[in-house]
């Protein structure tokens, strides 16, 4: 469906004006290679600044790579980036396109722009506010709504006019759970009724390993892996994950928590340590029993997520990814 | 938020390793209700590792056409104006009102006379079509919301001309109450106010394409900004200004400026019996550099989309 071999792109550097310091060129995208399938939700996940955005611009024609090839339904887009306006959409992280409109001009302008006549863009407009439940916003400008609902206002105006391949740029930033439950089963629609496939980009693990069929990890520009979310666990399966929270500071002066201390990724209160099951249950034990006890706030024992599989295949941001 | 930390994790966190993640996320079982179905299960491709499908490239979907999708832009752009812009229209009016004013006290009547409120009233074009406008594209470049317009199927000719016209028919009202303020003011005739019908739409198309190409070729959106700002201020001093009292260069410029010839244009009209050659001329030049300044602007926008 769509194939990315070796795509590269660096952004020049920065000359250094008054006031704005110099910045280095950035590889943001790195020797990428991947195939997504038809009729799968293929994600893109990665802390900020992994070139996610930047990945995805490439595919939808809006940037020329460096060197490398992207393909689409057989159609080479680094050719003939204009082609890929007739096969995707596309919802990019910003929107100020949309913002002074009502959501239901941006979904109708929207939908005629993609080739739809008056009818069929006002029929399809209808439906898809109806489907998101924002028939009751329809009237409002887009820029007088909140976050999460300006978000799903602006992925309305994507589905407007249907597409074999949607391109999705972190589409659920700000929304609560019943917006984002609307979206994903939007999208769950389109994929069972139409085949559609969905490219989607997320820093959210707990989204990653719920919604994707499979999941290319990004760091620095690279892919570091690249599976189906239970595939990728596996390769951290042996491990066990210990957050503890601590109320004020770690008490250092029990021995058993001060052994911890290089072992742990500390990011203010919080510890947190990735173990063997066995030494987790030690950890476990020693914390809520004894002197450590009472210094403690809060503590969780989860099995792996993506999250510590980013980590353990070296991904530089230790706290670039989002639990929730 | 101090609970004991016992109550807080130990329930839902005993059982190791096997027990899932202790911190409930609500978003998780929220998020589970989406139904897997197997990529392979749908029809279609195969997976590319054992793919010998030897079909062509997919049909592509409908390009949208030139003419709907510039109406769908132009109404798009006219209620974000509307919404948006209505107070800075009556700063235009206000503006070209006030400077009428201030003008009276200067001028004598006659051909100075026709040339302010000619000139005011074309400001009101200026300010909206090449100014608002040309900000509008700046911004709109530099915040990314073209990528919205270069991914759906659209011809650039479409955006550059559905927004520049929506900025020009915009400016309608106040073009007209400052015609009609003007024309009272210096006691001119308003027989021939119609030919505003002409050189609206003229003026507005060099005025509008001047803006979207300023905005759209500015590497920053405050030059952009800065541009407008500037293309405006010489509409005002050098269309408002009676041309007799100008020396010789600035006279030059002042031909250089499009928005002049829809300033004389409309100030002939005032005359007794007016030249139409004369009126005809002038107005052809305003379509000529709208015909050319709109096709810049498309060029640029072309350049602007893909990056
Ligand atoms: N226009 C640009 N000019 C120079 N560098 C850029 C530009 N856009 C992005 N970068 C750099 O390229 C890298 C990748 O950026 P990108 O926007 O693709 O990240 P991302 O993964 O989408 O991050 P986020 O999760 O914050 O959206 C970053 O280091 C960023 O600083
Ligand atoms: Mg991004």
């Amino acid at each position: 469906m769509c194939a990315v071999r070796a795509l590269t792109k660096t952004y020049p550097a920065q000359r250094g004006r008054r006031g704005v310091p110099a910045s280095p060129e950035v590889r943001a995208t790195d020797d990428v290679t991947l195939d997504i399938r038809r009729g799968e939700i293929f994600g893109l996940l990665g802390p900020n600044g992994a070139g996610k955005s930047t990945l995805v611009r490439q595919l939808t024609g809006l940037m020329r790579p460096d060197s490398g090839s992207v393909e689409i339904l057989g159609h080479d887009i680094v050719r003939h980036p204009e082609r890929a306006a007739r096969i995707l959409a596309y919802l990019g992280q910003e929107s100020s396109a949309l913002d002074e409109l009502t959501v239901s001009l941006a979904a109708e302008t929207t939908g005629r722009l993609r080739g739809l006549d008056v009818r069929r863009a006002r029929a399809e407009r209808d439906a898809v506010l109806d489907e998101l439940g924002l028939t009751g916003l329809a009237a409002r400008p887009i820029k007088k709504l909140s976050g999460g609902q300006r978000r799903l206002a602006c992925f309305a105006a994507a589905l407007v006019g249907e597409r074999p391949l949607l391109v999705l740029d972190e589409p659920t930033t700000g929304m609560d759970p019943v917006a984002r439950r609307a979206v994903w089963s939007a999208v769950d629609r389109r994929r069972a009724e139409h085949g559609a496939t969905v490219l989607l980009v997320t820093h959210n693990v707990i989204e990653a390993e719920t919604v994707l069929d499979r999941v290319a990890v990004l760091d620095r520009g690279r892919v570091i892996a690249c599976d189906t979310p239970s595939g990728l666990k596996e390769k951290v399966a042996g491990e066990v994950r210990v957050d503890l929270v601590w109320r004020e500071s770690a008490p250092l002066n029990v021995p058993e928590v001060a052994a911890l201390r290089d072992r742990v990724v500390e990011s203010g209160r919080r510890w947190t340590l990735r173990l063997a099951p066995e030494e987790a249950r030690a950890v476990v034990a020693t914390v809520t029993g004894g002197a450590a006890f009472a210094a403690l706030d809060d503590f969780t024992l989860a099995t792996p997520s993506l999250e510590d599989v980013y980590l353990a295949l070296g991904g530089a941001a230790r706290q670039g990814l989002v639990r929730a | 938020m101090v609970r004991t930390p016992a109550a807080a994790s130990v329930p839902d966190g005993t059982t190791v390793p096997a027990g899932a993640t202790a911190s409930n996320d609500p978003s998780e079982g929220e998020l589970r209700d989406v139904s897997v179905v197997p990529a392979d299960a749908l029809g279609g491709a195969a997976p590319a590792a054992g793919g010998q499908r030897v079909a062509g490239p997919a049909e592509l979907g409908p390009r949208a056409r030139l003419w709907p999708s510039l109406v769908a832009v132009y109404r798009a752009q006219l209620s974000r104006a509307r919404v948006a812009r209505i107070p800075l229209l009556f700063v235009a009016t206000f503006q070209s009102v006030g400077i009428m004013i201030l003008m009276r006290g200067v001028v004598d009547g006659g051909g100075e006379a026709r040339a302010v409120v000619a000139g005011s009233a074309v400001l009101v074009v200026a300010f909206v079509a090449l100014n608002l406008l040309a900000q509008y594209f700046g911004q709109l470049r530099a915040s990314g919301g073209l990528d919205h317009y270069a991914t759906l199927p659209v011809p650039p000719a479409a955006v550059v001309l559905g927004a520049a016209g929506a900025y020009a028919s915009f400016t309608v009202p106040g073009t007209v109450v400052t015609a009609v303020f003007g024309c009272l003011l210096f006691g001119l005739p308003v027989t021939h106010l119609w030919v505003l019908v002409a050189v609206i739409p003229l003026a507005g198309a060099a005025l509008a394409g001047l803006g979207a190409a300023l905005g759209l070729l500015a590497p920053r959106p405050e030059f952009a900004t800065l541009l407008g700002q500037l293309g405006m201020s010489a509409a005002l001093l050098l269309g408002v200004l009676p041309p007799e009292r100008m020396p010789q260069v600035v006279r030059l410029a002042r031909d250089l400026l499009p928005s002049t010839y829809g300033v004389e244009a409309f100030a002939r009209t005032f005359g007794e019996r007016p030249d139409w050659g004369l009126v005809l001329g002038d107005l052809a030049v305003c379509a000529a550099v709208g015909v050319i300044s709109l096709a810049v602007a498309t060029w640029a926008y072309r350049r602007a989309a893909v990056r």
